[in-house]
């Protein structure tokens, strides 16, 4: 693997998407929580999005705006860097994750603090921030409720909304109950699995710490060339305690997240909370510039986070995956994730969008894990159905398998799907041995017939063990034309 | 610590090196985008919606006559046990002549934790969108800095039916990108348990609404 790639992009030591998958699947709690969070959502969201008559509109114009900026990313981020340090703010630069984890390092220790409070962010998930601050000796909290359950538990997030979602209120009520103690304020003895008093629990374990941080660490949704504006969008009002409430304010955004205007927010904010919550609007959106002397930080530093996204982009077939705004709407329709569960993908980024995503970010052909992802689809269109700003998913994945194979073809030891394609091609170059073949495949068919059997095999039996053979006819049309004397 | 020019320098060239099939003649405004979405999608009444998709949060929405306003706000003020409410710079002072409980003011400003122990925060407000039932903050007079509104549990909100506007675009064209904005949409909330929406987490947990009806 690339050294520069996140160490959380990919999930060091992940098994590939089919033994992932496997284990998953068997497991019948992760199973029904699925089903269950995932077929709520869905309704939900066809509901939200039928209110708006001229929704395709809507995609096509958060598609062009993306496109726009991906085009002409080198120009926007200037602008925005001027933007955001005319109105008081700081800007920075990263390479990589390693880059990013020393500035944020960097900047907190300036401050003489030793804690900060997070809100929920993919970028700092990404690169693996909260670990790198660890290693230098400062504590971060997360402050979103299931981003608490997922660092409480000492798990992994399966999902870019709600990381939690593999979790039901029973094991989260457990996890409360052992954990946070240990963490700060615990949780109430008489705690149930109500998910009121579960959110309420929350609220008490984390306010001391809101109240008394001094440094905040955000991501961004959106930043808007033109103005500065930077915007956060969440549920809850940890993102507003976080941006408000402590002197210092760090944000890391991805490179692609910039807009050029604060005009196009009247796009994104009527796309984005309808395709994630299935929300009219979700409770609170803050948008701030700079710094406002007497209200929030005192200082605000923004770090513009490349980590392989320039690697995305130059692939002008892979470039719009940069376009996705983070809604998880693909998640919730695809029928592998709901599924496999997020964590079977291996990566920060699962489901279908992760699948596009993650093998770009850390470069296709050098992780087996992450080259196993594109094959993580039945290629039903579902996601690009649901994506908001028109990401073309199934023929990303497509155009993505040709670079896994093509990065595969010098391999000492083929894959299994080469050794196939090539017997298929030497098959059917030949009139003769065609008709071979498919005299062997009817003997073969009948036999099956016979013994009942729908597996192959030998090292056939893998691809059968989930799936019917057909079985082959006992006479094959070339062989009938030609016996009918045509 | 100062930004690294040379971690600037190198991603601006990686961007550039990725986007070598673009033009270079190409300007950012050639790439089309479509504006022909709607600016509202809202065809009755702005404010009877607005009422109504407040409510939809679980919010309580009162609409009231500018001159019953004093007597409205002590009454939900007392029915919610507030004693110790937090005014900010530039409320209305004759609109709080009928509540009996002690006022907290911002100047100088309250610290955190004083805005914790108290009961509740009254403020005036931007902007409403009725679609969306959403309010908009932008700590104009009346309104506050920003937490001000976010760590009190209960907060009364007075939006002038005149402020409502029909739809998100109306209401993001209106904004000044300079000020501090919130854009709230019923009180706290998370789905973050079994994708269930349930209200209140660290924000309010109580959001009332007050549709002032200009007389």
């Amino acid at each position: 693997m690339r050294d520069e790639a996140g160490v959380n992009v990919v999930w060091l030591g992940s098994p590939t998407f089919p033994e992932a998958a496997h284990t998953a699947l068997r497991d019948g709690q992760l199973r029904r929580n699925l089903k269950h969070a995932t077929t709520t959502i869905r309704d939900k969201r066809l509901r939200a999005v039928a209110e708006l008559d001229d929704w395709e509109t809507l995609r096509l114009a958060g598609s062009q705006i993306k496109d726009r900026v991906m085009r002409h990313l080198d120009e926007y981020l200037l602008r925005l860097e001027a933007s955001v340090t005319a109105a008081g703010g700081t800007v920075h630069w990263a390479r990589d994750a390693e880059d990013a984890k020393r500035i944020v390092t960097e900047l907190v220790r300036a401050k003489g603090a030793d804690e900060v409070v997070k809100v929920k962010s993919m970028a700092t998930q990404e690169i693996g921030l909260n670990e790198g601050l660890d290693d230098e000796g400062i504590t971060a909290t997360e402050t979103d409720l299931a981003e608490l359950i997922v660092q409480l538990a000492d798990d992994r997030p399966s999902h870019i909304l709600v990381p939690a979602i593999h979790r039901n209120r029973t094991e989260i009520r457990d996890i409360f109950l052992r954990e946070m103690g240990k963490h700060g304020v615990p949780a109430p003895d008489d705690l149930t699995d109500e998910p009121r008093v579960l959110a309420e629990a929350a609220r008490l374990h984390l306010r001391e710490k809101f109240l008394r941080a001094k440094v905040a660490i955000s991501g961004a949704n959106f930043a808007c060339a033109d103005t500065g504006t930077v915007g956060v969008v969440e549920s809850e009002g940890n993102g507003r305690m976080c941006v408000t409430l402590p002197e210092t304010l760090i944000t890391l955004m991805g490179i692609e997240k910039v807009l050029p205007s604060f005009a196009d927010l009247e796009v994104f904010l009527q796309l984005l909370p309808r395709s994630s919550t299935a929300e009219r609007m979700n409770p609170y959106t803050s948008l701030w510039t700079g710094v406002t002397p007497g209200d929030g930080p005192r200082e605000f530093h923004l770090i513009l986070l490349d980590n392989g996204r320039t690697a995305t982009l130059a692939d002008r077939q892979g470039r719009s995956a940069l376009h996705c705004i983070r809604c998880s709407a693909c998640l919730n329709v695809c029928p592998v994730y709901e599924r496999t569960g997020g964590r079977s993908y291996g990566s920060v980024y699962p489901g279908p969008i992760g699948a596009v995503l993650t093998p770009q970010l850390v470069g296709v052909g050098t992780s087996k894990h992450a080259d196993s992802l594109p094959f993580a689809s039945t290629l039903c269109g579902a996601c690009y159905d649901a994506c908001p700003v028109r990401i073309d998913i199934p023929e990303m994945l497509v155009h993505l398998r040709t670079k896994v194979v093509d990065a595969h073809r010098g391999d000492r030891v083929p894959k299994p799907e080469a050794v196939a394609m090539k017997a298929t091609k030497l098959v059917f170059a030949s009139p003769r041995r065609l008709a071979l073949a498919e005299r062997l495949a009817a003997v073969g068919g009948r036999v099956a017939g016979i013994r009942g059997g729908r597996w192959l095999p030998g090292p056939a039996r893998k691809w059968t063990a989930a799936r019917d053979v057909p079985v082959p006819a006992r006479e094959s049309f070339r062989a009938w034309w030609r016996k009918a004397g045509r | 610590m100062e930004p690294v020019a040379e971690y600037k320098a190198e991603v601006l060239a990686r961007i550039r090196a990725a986007l070598r099939d673009v033009p270079d003649e190409e300007r950012p405004e050639d790439v089309a985008v479509t504006r022909e979405y709607v600016d509202s999608h809202v065809t009755g009444d702005v404010v009877d919606l607005f009422v109504e998709r407040v409510e939809d949060y679980r919010a309580t929405v009162t609409r009231v006559a500018q001159a019953d306003v004093p007597a409205e706000i002590a009454r939900i003020l007392s029915a919610r046990g507030v004693e110790n409410l937090v005014v900010p710079p530039g409320f209305p002072e004759e609109w709080l002549k009928a509540y009996q409980g002690l006022r907290l003011s911002d100047e100088p400003p309250l610290t955190a934790a004083e805005l914790d122990d108290s009961d509740g925060v009254i403020t005036l407000a931007a902007r409403g969108i009725a679609l969306t039932g959403t309010i908009v903050l932008d700590a104009g007079p009346g309104q506050g800095r920003r937490a001000l509104s976010l760590v009190p549990d209960l907060h009364l909100c007075l939006v002038r039916a005149s402020q409502v506007v029909a739809d998100v675009p109306i209401a993001i064209r209106a904004l000044d990108p300079t000020r501090p904005t919130t854009l709230i949409s019923g009180p706290s909330a998370t789905s973050d348990i079994e994708l269930d929406r349930v209200e209140g987490v660290h924000g309010p947990r109580t959001l009332d609404v007050l549709v002032v009806v200009d007389s």
